[in-house]
């Protein structure tokens, strides 16, 4: 108790004397905190970018065609796959789906989106926030997204226009909104909702696919009625149905080209971060360790013990930190005020938590060297013979 | 009581330089009474500081004994070496003394911290003890913001101020200019007097050896000469200063 005292009073009076040089390096360590967190988000929001539709469908398997390695873009079903899927046991519901783009382009600045045709009412379609969803069969109905919400300031009831190249001439298409769903980018577009008939007619298409009204989904997101039978239900299915093969949500997400390497990426440079943060902040801790070696020798001359100079160094160590991420996390959070949402920028709360967890422990571990390097100091050396 | 706060006994403490063993405190026995200030002079390599570390607890002695007002280091742990240095032992150095980023009336009072005794009325004396060593105005100076001597001065209180039974002062003049080295040197003999403390001063300069009532004298280790009386100490001192 009184080593906790005198090391917590020693510590904090060091702190305020020189309270310059140690907020210098809590602004060091706030700099790697907004660098970390902005890498945290920047990996949430690209992966949001690419797997959000999937990661949010209501369903628990994902239907492909055979040997299209769980690639959406790669599959093509036979158009009467989900009503194949909906008869076997055990599943709840199937919904087919349609990938493609296309570009609004009734807008100031043309906006990029993902065109996705969807059976509304079945997995694949996404919870209405706002609005209804599309009638079925050829309706010009859309439903957009959050993102595309917020991009375009579009709402229920207003009028878009689509750009589509079919053959080689440029169509367009009016399509009313009907209704508002939350986020669902998939591949880094944000995205619009119409049935799959009108998604049949209104996407882009070579010549050879004119001549055809029949739309053939992509994947079939099935919905079990027991989530936890996945490994039976995919057996089952593959059994039932020919020439498919079936994943749960998580390998769809991870088979989306580049998303396994996009988040390989941006994690490396996290850990990076995280690894730079632990040398500078040892460098720090261990160069004023050193500058200090013949005042901890008197400290221990006139009776303080081991474990109080080393103590007080962890607690220094703690606060300088503690107030490094607190300043970073409050820059991060007002830079994040300011950025633009064409910047996929997503503070998740779990990932943000975890930064900061390990942001917290890069002081202490960096300061570790320099800790037992304090504890070791001889007393001697206030007597010039150490 | 005994009166003797502290007792030395055939001390040895032995080093090996390039294989051959030295002996940098040679079979040296002493005694110093409580109230006594004792100065321990001698050349460069003689045996001072080595013997000042035995004495401090920080160097454990190749054989013989060290007694504390009684209490024998050699049978310490080293916890309880560090409870002695904090409690019995009071410590000035020749440089890098106080701690930096405590004012002059924090470093006295840390002494009092580290050893649970600090309250109202220890505060009371801490500040008494400071102004009675003209440091009245300067109790929330920083080190750094005082003088050498000043310094040295805060070292003193620091060094008395838990009433310790044996107070050691390493080359405390070293830094200083002659007239600041008599005022500290003439300080801390009236406060080891005064508060009935034992005092032992390591230095080179003999001129300090005025003030003392006994110097110790060291040359290779071995304990060489005592002069007691005070003609012996005045004598020596003046020769210093021709």
């Amino acid at each position: 108790m009184q080593t906790t005292y005198l090391a917590t009073y020693l510590a904090i009076k060091e702190l305020i004397r020189n309270r310059g040089r140690f907020l210098l390096v809590a602004l060091v360590i706030a700099l790697i905190t907004l660098l970390v967190l902005f890498i945290a988000a920047l990996g949430e929001g690209l992966g949001n970018g690419n797997r959000q539709y999937v990661a949010n469908l209501d369903a628990q398997l994902i239907v492909f065609l055979e040997k299209s390695d769980y690639i959406i873009s790669s599959s093509r079903l036979e158009t009467n796959t989900a009503r194949s899927v909906r008869r076997v046991d055990g599943v709840a519901d199937a919904g087919a789906i349609y990938t493609s783009s296309s570009e609004i382009v009734s807008l100031d600045e043309p906006l990029k989106v993902s065109l996705l045709g969807v059976e509304p009412g079945r997995p694949g379609m996404p919870t209405i926030l706002e609005g209804r969803e599309f009638r079925i069969g050829e309706a010009r109905e859309t439903v957009i997204d959050r993102n595309v919400a917020l991009r375009t300031n579009l709402k229920v009831g207003d009028i878009i226009e689509i750009r589509s190249t079919q053959g080689t001439e440029d169509e367009f298409f009016e399509l009313k909104v009907v209704g508002l769903v939350d986020g669902q980018s998939y591949f880094f577009q944000p995205t619009i909702f119409v049935p799959p008939a009108t998604w049949e007619k209104i996407r882009p298409q070579s010549e050879a696919e004119l001549t055809s009204d029949t739309p053939f989904p992509n994947i079939v997101a099935v919905k079990l009625r027991d989530p936890m039978q996945i490994e039976e239900m995919s057996v089952r299915l593959i059994e039932r149905i020919p020439n498919i093969e079936v994943a749960d949500i998580q390998t769809t997400i991870n088979n989306i080209p580049g998303y396994s390497a996009q988040q390989g990426t941006v994690q490396t440079q996290a850990v990076f971060t995280l690894l730079i943060g632990v040398l500078v902040i040892g460098g720090f801790f261990q160069i004023q360790i050193l500058q200090k070696v013949p005042q901890i020798g008197v400290l221990k001359a006139i009776g303080s013990a081991n474990g109080m100079v080393g103590l007080s160094a962890v607690i220094q160590i703690i606060i300088v930190t503690a107030m490094g991420v607190g300043i970073g996390g409050g820059l991060t959070w007002l830079f994040s005020l300011g950025f633009p949402p064409t910047i996929p920028l997503v503070f998740n709360g779990i990932n943000s938590l975890v930064a900061v967890i390990l942001l917290l422990l890069i002081g202490p571990i960096g300061g570790l060297v320099s800790i037992i390097y304090a504890v070791r100091i001889e007393p001697l050396k206030a007597l010039r013979l150490g | 009581m005994s009166d003797i706060a502290l007792e030395v006994r055939d001390l040895v403490k032995s080093f090996s330089l390039d294989g051959a063993a030295i002996n940098a405190v040679d079979q040296v026995s002493f005694q110093v009474k409580f109230g006594e200030f004792v100065a321990l002079v001698g050349p460069s390599g003689s045996g001072k500081t080595t013997m000042l570390s035995i004495l401090a607890a920080l160097l454990t002695p190749t054989s013989g004994q060290v007694l504390i007002d009684g209490q024998d280091l050699s049978k310490m742990s080293e916890k309880e070496r560090v409870k002695l240095r904090r409690e019995k032992i009071g410590f000035t150095f020749q440089a890098n003394n106080l701690i930096p980023f405590l004012s002059a009336r924090e470093n006295v009072e840390f002494m009092l911290r580290l050893n649970g005794k600090l309250d109202h009325g220890s505060r009371i004396r801490s500040d008494e003890l400071l102004a009675r060593l003209g440091l009245g105005e300067r109790l929330h100076n920083l080190p750094a913001q005082m003088s050498g001597g000043q310094q040295q001065r805060v070292a003193i209180a620091r060094a008395l101020i838990h009433n310790p039974a044996l107070v050691l002062a390493d080359e405390p003049t070293a830094s200083l200019d002659t007239e600041r080295a008599f005022q500290v040197v003439e300080t801390f003999a009236n406060l080891i007097h005064e508060n009935g403390r034992a005092g032992i001063i390591v230095t080179h300069d003999l001129r300090m050896c005025q003030f003392v009532d006994r110097v110790l004298q060291m040359q290779d280790g071995k304990l060489v000469r005592v002069y007691e009386t005070k003609k012996e100490i005045m004598e020596l001192a003046v020769a210093a200063v021709h």
